[in-house]
Order: C-alpha cells, then sequence, then structure tokens
C-alpha cells in the first residue's frame, strides 16, 4: 500500500520496520518511530475529531504537546486511555485509536448542527440558557450538555497496569533537551553537578532535529546526539525522555511524569506503565522552549491549517508532507524554513508575508531558490469543510485595514506562523513575575522567587549562537554555586542564518459582508466575536473572560490560543497587553493521567494495614473482618451459616454465661518512664492519678484543652517510676502526639518519656464467669484469686515460660483479664488460651459482640466519645477531680457545659421490645411534628441486648438526666422509621458493676 | 510540597511531618487563676496571619520532635526553625 503523503529519504523513522494500527476501524500502516498523528498524515487521514461546541471537523495543527485537535480515544492491550494526543502517541504494533466527540461517526456528526445554529451558541451561552429554572440542571440540561459534549471514555474497568512514584533530589533540574537544555546540562554535568535533564518527546534535541544549523564542526542534530550521549555516560546525570516535568511547586520541588511504556504495545514486565517523579533541585533550568503562535482568519479552524513548525516537524522528523500543495502563512522569517524544506523535498510552496518588504538572510535564500513569495498577503478564508481545498487571499494594505486584490487559490494545507511564545509556565508556576516583552509580543520570565532560571527561546532568545551562549553560561554559574568547581566549557561556533523582525499584525479582517469565524481556541471554539461580546458585556479581567468564553479552558489549555486572546483583548480595551496581564498558569502544564497520579496507592495499598500476630488464626477459623482504622480486626468468627447479627448474638451470650477471648492488640499502647510520670498522668487525666500503687491500674479520661473528651483508657503502675498506658484503637496516634506536645513544649521540666508500644505487645481479652478458671490454668503458678488478683489488679506472670502481664481490667463488664505477652509470643498464647480453654467451651469473639457487650453495659466508647461530649456527657463527671488542675478544666466552666438541662447518655429500648434503632436516630417528642422536628438527641450506638434478649441503644439526650422513665419517638427518615421508645439508664447490665469485681 | 528544615535532623519533606498550630500562643500555667477572657483568647482565638506566622510542625515520621518553624503563610517561604524553647 503506497502512503501518499510519505517521502522516501527524509526523516528519523526506521523504514525497515513497518507497523501496523487501526484508526476508526480502519487498518493501515506507518513506521517504528512514528507518531499517530504523523502515521495518519502519511495515509492522507486528516479528518480525527470535532470539536467541542460546534462539532466542526478537526484534524492536526501541531506536533506535540501544543496539540489541540487530534485527541483520540486509545485501546492497548485491553485497555482504552481517554484524551491521547495523536502527536503525542508513538506508533506500536497493534495499536487502535477512535475519534472522539463525534456521534454517530467522524463523517456524519449530528452534533455540527450546532455549527449551522452557531449564531445562537455564543459566548456565555451554557450559563445564560442552562440556568433556569434549576430543577432542569441535573435531569435535563447536565446530561444533554454531557453527551453533546465530552470527549473521551475513561474506562470503568480496574486498570491492571502498575505506576510508580519516585523521590529524587539533584543539584540541577534541566526541563528540555533543546539547544539551551543540552548546554546548560552540558557545562553543569562537566562541572560536577549532579544533573537531571527530561525530555517530553522520545527523541532529544528539540528544535535541533528539524533547525539548519551547525555547532561547532556539527550539524545540529549530530551536536544534540553527541551531547547526550557523553550525558549519558556521565555517573553525575540522568537522562530521561517521554518525561514531562509539568509542575513546579513549593521550595523547589518539582513534578514530572515519565511516560515509561506507552510506546509499546503492553508494559515490559516488572515495569510500570508509568512514573511519577517528585524531584527536590537546588536550581532549576527551564528550558522548555517556545510555541508557535497560529495567525487568525476565517475558518482557520479547517483540517490543513497547521502550524509552519509542525509542517516542518512532519517532514524533517517523519518524511510526511502535510499537504503537496501548501500555502504558507506568515508575519515572520521562521515559516521560510519550512517552505524551504518543502521546496528542497520537490514541492513547491507559495509563501504569502503579511510584511511589505522584509529583507533577512532567509528570505534570500527562498527567494533564490525560485519560491513564490507574496508580500503584503493575507489568507482571508480557508475554504473546504473537511480539508482545506483552497483559500481566498487578498493583499493588505500598509495600516492592514484594507483588503485588496481578493482571490481564490488551490491548495491542500494552509502552513500558519504568527510568531512564537515562550513557554513561560513552570516559571510562572514557580512563582516568577513575568514581563511583557514589545519586542516579541509575549511574556518572559523576569524576577525569580524559587532557585529557577529560564534560557534559550523560553526566555525569548531566539538565536542559536545567544541561546548556547548565555546556557553555558548558566549551566557554569548554577552548577558553580553548588560544587565550588570552576571548570568552563568554550562555546562552540554556531553557523545559522539571520532574522528580521516579525510583523506585529497578526488578526486579519473580516472583509466586507463575509462572516466567517475566527477561531482564537480551536479546542473550545473560541472565535473573535465571542471575545469582543464577552468584551461588550462588561468583563474587563482576563480572568472572568477566559472563564466566561472558555478561551485557553481546554486540555490543551490555551498553549496556543492565550496570546492571542490577549492581544484581541488589548486591541479592543486599547490598552497594551502587559496591563492586562495573562491568566494565571496552574500545574499541571500537560494532562497527567489519575493513574500516575495515585501511583501504587490503589485498592488494599491505599493505605497500610495492621494485623494482629493471631491474624492468620484468625482467619483459619472462619473470622470474618472489619476494618479499625488501619487495623484488620475479627469482627465475628462465623459458623456454620450464621448472619453477622446471629453470630454476634451468639458470641456475645457466650461471654455474658461462660467465656470468651478477643484479640485486643490493636489498642494503643504508650510506654511512659521518669520520676515525673505520675505527675504527667496528673495533668493529662481528669481524675488524679499521683496516689496509684504499683501493681494497680486506673480507668482515666483525657480532655482536649476545650474540655471536650479526647480519649479514655487505662493506665497501670508497672513499677515505680514505669507506667503502661492504653489507648482507644482509632485515637492511639493522637494520644502520643499530645503527650509529646505537652511535655516537648508546654512543660520540658518533666521528667518523663513516652514512646508507642502498640506494635511491642500482642493482647487478649479473656471475659466472662469462667475466665478466671481459664486464668489459673494458664498461670499455674500464680495467684489470680479475687485477693490474689483484685479489680484492676496487675501482675508479671509466666505463661509457659514466656513473661506474660495480666491486667484485671473489663470492658466487656464481666469478669475479666487481659493478658500481653511480646508480639513475637502472641500467636503462641492465644493458641494456649484456645487449648486450655477448650475445658470451659471458650470461644473467641470479634468486635461485634465487644461492642453489643459494652453497650449493654453503658460503657462510652468512639460514638459517645465523638469529638462533642465532656465527660458529664458521658457520665463521667465522678472521675473529674474538684482539686487538682488538668488539661481543659479551665473549659468546663463554660455556662453550656454546666447547663442544669446538659445533653448526657441515656439507655434506650423501643417499647415494643423487637424493632432495632438504626445509628444516628433522632429523639423527638412528637413522631408527627411540623418539620424541623426538634431534635433531643441522637442514638449514638446500638445493639441487641443478650442479657434481655431486645434491643438496647445508647443515646446522647438533652436533659438526660431528668428523662429517665419518659416516652419518646426515635425518627430515621433514611431508614423511613419512626419507633416509640423509652429512656432508661444507661448501665441497662449490671449497675452495680458487681460482675467485675466477683 | 515544602523543604522543612528539623531542628534535629535537617531538611525533610513536609509529608514526614504534621502541623501544629500557632506557637506563639503560651499555655496559661496550671493552677492559676485566669479571667474567662484569658482562658477564651488561648483556647480558641487565633489571628488568621498573611505573613510572617510562628507555628508548630511535629516531625511524626522523624525523630517525633515538636519544634518551631517562622514561616510567611502568602509565599511558605521558611526564614528560621527552632527548638520549642528557643525563641526568634
Ligand atoms: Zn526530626
Amino acid at each position: 500500500m503506497q502512503q501518499n503523503f510519505r517521502l522516501n529519504n527524509i526523516g528519523l523513522i526506521n523504514r525497515d520496520k513497518k507497523i501496523s494500527f487501526k484508526f476508526n476501524g480502519k487498518s493501515y500502516f506507518g513506521y517504528e518511530g512514528d507518531t499517530l498523528a504523523s502515521a495518519l498524515i502519511a495515509n492522507g487521514v486528516h479528518l480525527v475529531g470535532r470539536s467541542f461546541k460546534y462539532h466542526r471537523p478537526r484534524g492536526f495543527f501541531g506536533a506535540g504537546i501544543d496539540e489541540s485537535y487530534a485527541i483520540v480515544q486509545l485501546y492497548r492491550n485491553n485497555e482504552t486511555d481517554p484524551n491521547v494526543r495523536a502527536t503525542e502517541q508513538e506508533l506500536f504494533e497493534g495499536l487502535e485509536a477512535k475519534s472522539v466527540n463525534c456521534w454517530p461517526s467522524i463523517n456524519f456528526d449530528i452534533g455540527a448542527i450546532n455549527n449551522f445554529l452557531n449564531k445562537f451558541i455564543p459566548a456565555g451561552f451554557y450559563y445564560k440558557t442552562f440556568m433556569w429554572p434549576k430543577s432542569f440542571w441535573y435531569k435535563i440540561y447536565e446530561p444533554f450538555i454531557r453527551k453533546a459534549a465530552g470527549f473521551g471514555v475513561a474506562s470503568i474497568k480496574h486498570d491492571k497496569e502498575r505506576y510508580e512514584h519516585k523521590y529524587e533530589y539533584c543539584d540541577l533540574l534541566i526541563t528540555g533537551s533543546g539547544p539551551s537544555g543540552l548546554a546548560s546540562a552540558y557545562a553543569a554535568a562537566k562541572n560536577g553537578a549532579r544533573v537531571i535533564l527530561a525530555e517530553d518527546k522520545p527523541r532529544f534535541g528539540g528544535s535541533l532535529l528539524t533547525s539548519e544549523v551547525t555547532i561547532g564542526n556539527q550539524s545540529g542534530i549530530e551536536w544534540a546526539n553527541s551531547i547526550i550521549t557523553k550525558l549519558k555516560q556521565m555517573p553525575n546525570v540522568t537522562v530521561k525522555n517521554r518525561a514531562q516535568v509539568f509542575g513546579y511547586y513549593d521550595h523547589n520541588m518539582l513534578v514530572m511524569s515519565e511516560r515509561i511504556n506507552d510506546h509499546l504495545p503492553k508494559s515490559k514486565k516488572y515495569s510500570p506503565k508509568q512514573r511519577l517523579w517528585y524531584i527536590r533541585a537546588k536550581e532549576v533550568v527551564i528550558s522548555s522552549g517556545s510555541i508557535e503562535r497560529p495567525l487568525v482568519f476565517g475558518n482557520n479552524d479547517t483540517p490543513g491549517v497547521v502550524l509552519s513548525s509542525a509542517a516542518k516537524e512532519y517532514l524533517k522528523v517523519y518524511g510526511v508532507l502535510v499537504g503537496r500543495n501548501p500555502l504558507i502563512f506568515t508575519n515572520n522569517d521562521s515559516a521560510y524554513e519550512t517552505a524551504i524544506e518543502f521546496k528542497k523535498n520537490g514541492i513547491w510552496p507559495i509563501v504569502l508575508d503579511t510584511r511589505s518588504n522584509p529583507d533577512s538572510e532567509i528570505i534570500d535564500e527562498a527567494k533564490r531558490m525560485g519560491i513564490n513569495i507574496k508580500f503584503s498577503y493575507v489568507v482571508i478564508a480557508a475554504k473546504g469543510y473537511k480539508k482545506v481545498k483552497s483559500a481566498e487571499i487578498a493583499k493588505i494594505s500598509e495600516d492592514k485595514k484594507e483588503l485588496g486584490q481578493i482571490e481564490n487559490i488551490k491548495c491542500d494545507c494552509i502552513c500558519v506562523s504568527g510568531f512564537w511564545t515562550p513557554t513561560i509556565h513552570l516559571a510562572s508556576q514557580s512563582g516568577n513575575k513575568t514581563k511583557f516583552n514589545k519586542e516579541i509580543d509575549a511574556f518572559i520570565p523576569s524576577q525569580s522567587k524559587q532557585e529557577e532560571t529560564t534560557v534559550g527561546s523560553a526566555n525569548g532568545v531566539f538565536t542559536l549562537e545567544e541561546t548556547l551562549k548565555t546556557s553555558f553560561a548558566v549551566g557554569h554559574e548554577l552548577s558553580k554555586k553548588i560544587t565550588n568547581n570552576d571548570n568552563r566549557l568554550p562555546v562552540p561556533q554556531v553557523v545559522e542564518k539571520k532574522s528580521t523582525h516579525h510583523d506585529k499584525f497578526w488578526c486579519v479582517p473580516l472583509p466586507k459582508g463575509k462572516k466567517y469565524k475566527r477561531f482564537l481556541d480551536f479546542q473550545n471554539d473560541v472565535a473573535v466575536t465571542d471575545i469582543e461580546l464577552a468584551l461588550r458585556e462588561g468583563y474587563r479581567s482576563i480572568e472572568h473572560v477566559k472563564r466566561y468564553t472558555t478561551l485557553g479552558m481546554a486540555t490543551d489549555q490555551g498553549k496556543t490560543s492565550n496570546l492571542n486572546g490577549l492581544q484581541l483583548v488589548s486591541s479592543i480595551e486599547n490598552k497594551i497587553v502587559p496591563e492586562i496581564g495573562h491568566t494565571t498558569f496552574r500545574p499541571p502544564y500537560t494532562p497527567v493521567t489519575i493513574g500516575a497520579i495515585v501511583g501504587r496507592e490503589v485498592g488494599k495499598h491505599s493505605k497500610p494495614t495492621r494485623k494482629s500476630p493471631m491474624h492468620l488464626w484468625h482467619e483459619k477459623n472462619n473470622a470474618v473482618f472489619v476494618d479499625a482504622g488501619v487495623w484488620l480486626r475479627p469482627r465475628y468468627y462465623k459458623q456454620g451459616n450464621e448472619t453477622l447479627f446471629e453470630a454476634s448474638k451468639r458470641e456475645a451470650a457466650h461471654v455474658r454465661k461462660n467465656v470468651g477471648v478477643c484479640d485486643v492488640t490493636t489498642l494503643g499502647k504508650i510506654d511512659i518512664k521518669g520520676p515525673d510520670a505520675a505527675e504527667l498522668l496528673n495533668r493529662v487525666y481528669t481524675n488524679a492519678w499521683m496516689k496509684l500503687p504499683v501493681g494497680k491500674a486506673r480507668y482515666g479520661v483525657m480532655l482536649r484543652e476545650d474540655g471536650i473528651v479526647m480519649d479514655d483508657g487505662t493506665t497501670t503502675r508497672i513499677s515505680e517510676n514505669h507506667y503502661h498506658m492504653t489507648t482507644t484503637t482509632a485515637q492511639a496516634a493522637n494520644v502520643l502526639s499530645h503527650l509529646e506536645y505537652y511535655l516537648q513544649v508546654v512543660w520540658p521540666e518533666l521528667k518523663v518519656n513516652v514512646v508507642s508500644t502498640t506494635e511491642q505487645w500482642a493482647g487478649a481479652a479473656i471475659a466472662g464467669p469462667k475466665s478466671r478458671n481459664v486464668l489459673q490454668k494458664l498461670f499455674p503458678d500464680t495467684n489470680v484469686s479475687n485477693e490474689g488478683l483484685p479489680f484492676m489488679g496487675y501482675v508479671e506472670a509466666s505463661l509457659f515460660g514466656i513473661y506474660a502481664r495480666i491486667f484485671r481490667i473489663s470492658f466487656s463488664g464481666e469478669l475479666a483479664y487481659e493478658v500481653n505477652v511480646e508480639s513475637d509470643n502472641g500467636n503462641f498464647m492465644w493458641e494456649k488460651i484456645m487449648e486450655i480453654g477448650k475445658e470451659f467451651e471458650i470461644q473467641p469473639y470479634g468486635t461485634e459482640a465487644l461492642s453489643t457487650l459494652r453497650i449493654e453495659m453503658g460503657h462510652v466508647a468512639g460514638s459517645e466519645l465523638d469529638g462533642r461530649t465532656i465527660p458529664y456527657d458521658n457520665s463521667l463527671e465522678g472521675l473529674v477531680s474538684k482539686k487538682k488542675d488538668f488539661i481543659g478544666k479551665r473549659s468546663l466552666n463554660r455556662d453550656a457545659f454546666v447547663a442544669k438541662d446538659r445533653q448526657k447518655v441515656v439507655g434506650v429500648v423501643p417499647l415494643d421490645k423487637k424493632t432495632n434503632i438504626p445509628e444516628g436516630s433522632h429523639l423527638v417528642q412528637d413522631a408527627n411534628a411540623k418539620l424541623p422536628n426538634p431534635k433531643l438527641g441522637h442514638i449514638s450506638a446500638s445493639c441487641w441486648s443478650v442479657e434481655f434478649n431486645n434491643p438496647f441503644s445508647l443515646a446522647i439526650l438533652h436533659d438526660g438526666k431528668n428523662m429517665i422513665g419518659k416516652k419518646l419517638f426515635a425518627l430515621s427518615p433514611l431508614k423511613n422509621k419512626s419507633i416509640p421508645v423509652e429512656i432508661v439508664s444507661s448501665h441497662y447490665v449490671d449497675p452495680k458493676g458487681e460482675r467485675v469485681r466477683s | 510540597m515544602l523543604h522543612i528544615k528539623c531542628p534535629y535532623c535537617g531538611m525533610r519533606s513536609q509529608n514526614e511531618f504534621a502541623y501544629g498550630g500557632d506557637a506563639s500562643v503560651k499555655r496559661p500555667e496550671l493552677n492559676k487563676e485566669i479571667s474567662d477572657s484569658e482562658w477564651d483568647n488561648f483556647v480558641y482565638l487565633r489571628k488568621s496571619l498573611r505573613g510572617k506566622h510562628l507555628e508548630f510542625w511535629h516531625h511524626i515520621s522523624g525523630c517525633r520532635q515538636w519544634f518551631k518553624v517562622q514561616r510567611d503563610t502568602a509565599t511558605h517561604e521558611i526564614f528560621k526553625t527552632l527548638k520549642p524553647n528557643e525563641d526568634i
């Protein structure tokens, strides 16, 4: 199959390797080294999509990241990626891509009717039309806009690819491998600096790949290759291609996305698809180059209208012609390079130059080659719907207002050049106060805020000689600051063609009676008339104009459109561009995949998973796990076909009448040592701690300074100056930080050290009337009788030769013990408990039964200590010392906290003794009161009381103290329930607490 | 991401630290009689400064020490970091 637009003898592609691919279902082939865009153009395919608003036909406009048209849906290895730029996507065997934004097909697009209605879709149309009535938005307007407008389709499948994050440090990060990047990287590397050189494209060299210059005794491209080869061999240099530095953040942190496998049919084994680099650089050299600006004329969005630099790149890199009958429309010298390349390859271009009589070396050369050049000429409009067929051209007067000698000439592409816009995004993101340079009609970096220097055309320097000179100097100076070396390299001699000034003219006036659309933003279909309308309607700030018209808001972020938009606003407003200022540049400079941002933190890896040393035993014994903070805890142990409800009832009931064991390893544990340990506890807990004897535990409550309960737990005095504190599973980390804060910042005079020992101890709670029998058999040499180890007592003991700590504390309200051993012995302890407990029919119980047991006992936990309650609310006021001061005490005097009708925890029982009350239900006086129904309280925790065999809940209730015996309603609009309830004491089971002391 | 100099460990990235609030606030001494408004100031009232701000950070994924940072809230420039007992 012949490729009509491919040349045989030019380009950097590998013609020995053919690659087949599909576009919109049709098979084509290209060569190794092609992009999807170059391969399609080689095959004569110019229609690749439809525009966002009017669904106008879209072709290719650029050859790289600036592409605003050729966005495709990509299919690779049974996965699909939306919004891939065809100009960046390298061709691989079996690649498949489809157009987006057109339905039902690219050649017949229903949305294109918008194009004929377009006078009804001016700027702000969506804002004005889809505003009212409000209720229409979700149901009618939004789905309509989404269906008609959406770009690609995100896959809903799990992404099987791997994405990685990497953290890196360097002396110099250099963003772009054009002449300025290569020179500064080489100069800095030779001076001993650690350098990272990042290139977005697969090939290094930037403009040197396509320019006709000589550096030293080499061509530009040979010089680029030799520098890259040398850099790659240096141990202090990292060179990355396919790597885009897209964000410049605080303190010289930059983020780069590296596409490692996107150019291959499938990712290599053990290799991530993409990698996100977080790079902390001492100095940053921005060598990101510049992007050619379009010229604005009628129908300038027609497929076949391309940037002149892109046409040159397709030709010189890929051997591809964007057309065989090219018209070149320019206001500056650089398009002549494109014209000369066409001519050298046997194609006769016509050049229209807006300038009347420019004089420079390159224009002379074009003239010598016999190229047809028309000065003071413009393109008024492109003709043709799906591809340029001809152009309406005219002579333009010196004042650029009058058009004359209008004629139609045949052409199959129009290569435009409206001069160059430095890529200042990274500099601007870093906080650089950019300034407008009138010479080049564009912004360039100025005052740096961070350690950043911009070189080359990104800094508005457009000659190679000056670029190399300054870049070698910058590389040397910056590296010298860091390494103190002074190894200066000679700057090579440059041969390049001299250019003359560009024409400040860029927007062709409409001839009388013609209403051609002249586009500024090609992806979002923003035309000259839209900006004019926005200004007529009173928008002045460029940020507002941007949002109202959507100029520069598409996936290309206005890379080609922003500056023309600014110039238009400035000419209408009669202000100079710098007064208007540019819109803020924000990361990312180019789109980044969600996969790369998320990295490995997906699914199970999205947070760490902590498992107790007994986890495997739980797994083997049919535990069903639940996330408790970062821990996995057994929720219940399933027997047969039991449901969660049945299993938790069985487990809880077994504890009440027999004995159960629960893994409590997850409780936070803090080891506290030092002569002032008791003093610290006395200050952080609300109750008194100075007189706790060695070998005793005490329950404590700690507050925040605002009087709200922060956490509760028991602390045990292990020896004279040694305490063991427990916290709730959820608050463990916060409590440690809290203690450290007071010890390091507020009371540094206290001689105390604290350290987390949560993971050092494995814990098992043995609870139930027969727990002492189990304990006695576990520790035959230890006196665990009620006298030997009374309630809140502590002993150290030997568990078959292993050191163990026994705490007689109880969360379940039954006679209970907690045994701790070093984590490595956790499983041994657990198996011993199960083995010895067999005789007493011991059963493991999970968190659900644990909840049931504590709720019916009225023990408050996280659902009551919810960051909104004080000790009184939790019936813990008895633990608040009147004598001593402690953290948060002063706040407890607040009027609301001492109000007579202050909220308090109560028990709640449904009148029918059957209906479960959903947690979160509101308690109200009258179930049928007018909304909003005054809320008296809320249900904080619910369970099935195994003691009474009916539902029981805890609630935080207004004036709870005086509500016992009252009848209220529990309302749950979410579950559509209204339940008559009675308020009872929160201590539903064993209100006197006799069992724990038995 | 900020680059913060822990006075004990040196330069580390922000993701090793936790922010810990205004460091110019001094907790009233224990057992000292103070007015409601003084206590209120201590517990609740904070300046929301634009500019130089003295604040606590906690090196939670490092040495676990609390320390002071003088930072510009608008530009994120860090001028100085200090141990908790040191003053600017
Ligand atoms: Zn540290």
